[in-house]
């Protein structure tokens, strides 16, 4: 079975990421996130005027396949919880954790490293406002969990320009686990 | 104890929960590795804490 790779929100983080792993040539993604796209989202995630009132998962999918049309992600269009996250994420090595909330991305790195034994996850926490984004790094904080971001900032305003490095932070790992450039070995 | 790399002091008999409450944590905003497996949330008020325990604790905050 291909190594697959599983997106939990299509936000800032997460439709960003889910871009940067298909123009790297990633495909085996599956996109899970209940939201639509709104105005308020178009300042930092992927998506694009006319994907307004569309389903994140319909817009993600859609944005994906103009960079490659090849790429055929399975998207979940469902509000992720401690009981569906290991059957949506069910084959997924590397699970990258891209939720909203501080409530929401604990429920789910817990569920994911209680639930899920072998997978990795690649979380990120603190991505907002105007510091310099060289505060923002990638940390190596259990066995199987990775944490990128700042750690600190959650005062609700998010910027492209931060948001990007994280999810860059986010997608350079997730590649570098991918294909053994970290010391852990993926089987 | 060791908690996050540093030396800590914890009374005999002190739960997981505890601890993590008395240090400033939001219980529903963490993630805990002890001697290098994760607790399962639902388990933080019945483990006891020992003088050889080793943990990381990560606390998240929001945007995504």
């Amino acid at each position: 079975m291909p190594l697959r790779v599983g997106i939990a929100g299509l936000g800032g983080l997460g439709s960003n990421v889910a871009v940067m792993l298909v123009r790297s040539g990633f495909r085996d993604l599956v996109l899970a996130d209940f939201d639509r796209v709104e105005e308020s989202n178009l300042n930092r995630q992927a998506y694009f005027r006319r994907h307004l009132g569309m389903k994140k998962t319909d817009a993600c999918v859609e944005i994906l396949k103009m960079i490659d049309p090849e790429a055929e992600p399975e998207a979940h269009d469902v509000r992720l919880d401690e009981e569906n996250i290991a059957g949506v994420f069910e084959g997924c090595k590397i699970v990258c954790e891209a939720l909203d909330t501080a409530d929401a991305k604990a429920m789910l790195v817990n569920t994911v490293l209680t639930k899920m034994p072998g997978t990795y996850l690649v979380s990120g926490s603190g991505i907002s406002g105007w510091d310099s984004p060289d505060g923002i790094r990638t940390k190596h904080v259990f066995e199987k969990l990775y944490v990128c971001g700042d750690g600190t900032s959650d005062t609700g305003d998010m910027h492209a320009p931060r948001v990007a490095v994280c999810a860059g932070h986010q997608a350079n790992l997730i590649l570098r686990l991918i294909y053994g450039m970290e010391d852990e070995k993926i089987e | 104890m060791k908690a996050n790399g540093k030396e800590m002091e914890v009374r005999e008999g002190t739960t997981l929960h505890e601890f993590l409450v008395s240090a400033g944590y939001d219980t529903s905003r963490v993630a805990v590795e002890l001697n290098g497996s994760v607790s399962p949330r639902n388990t933080y008020k019945n483990i006891v804490l020992k003088d050889t325990d080793s943990m990381e604790i990560v606390s998240f905050v929001g945007g995504g």
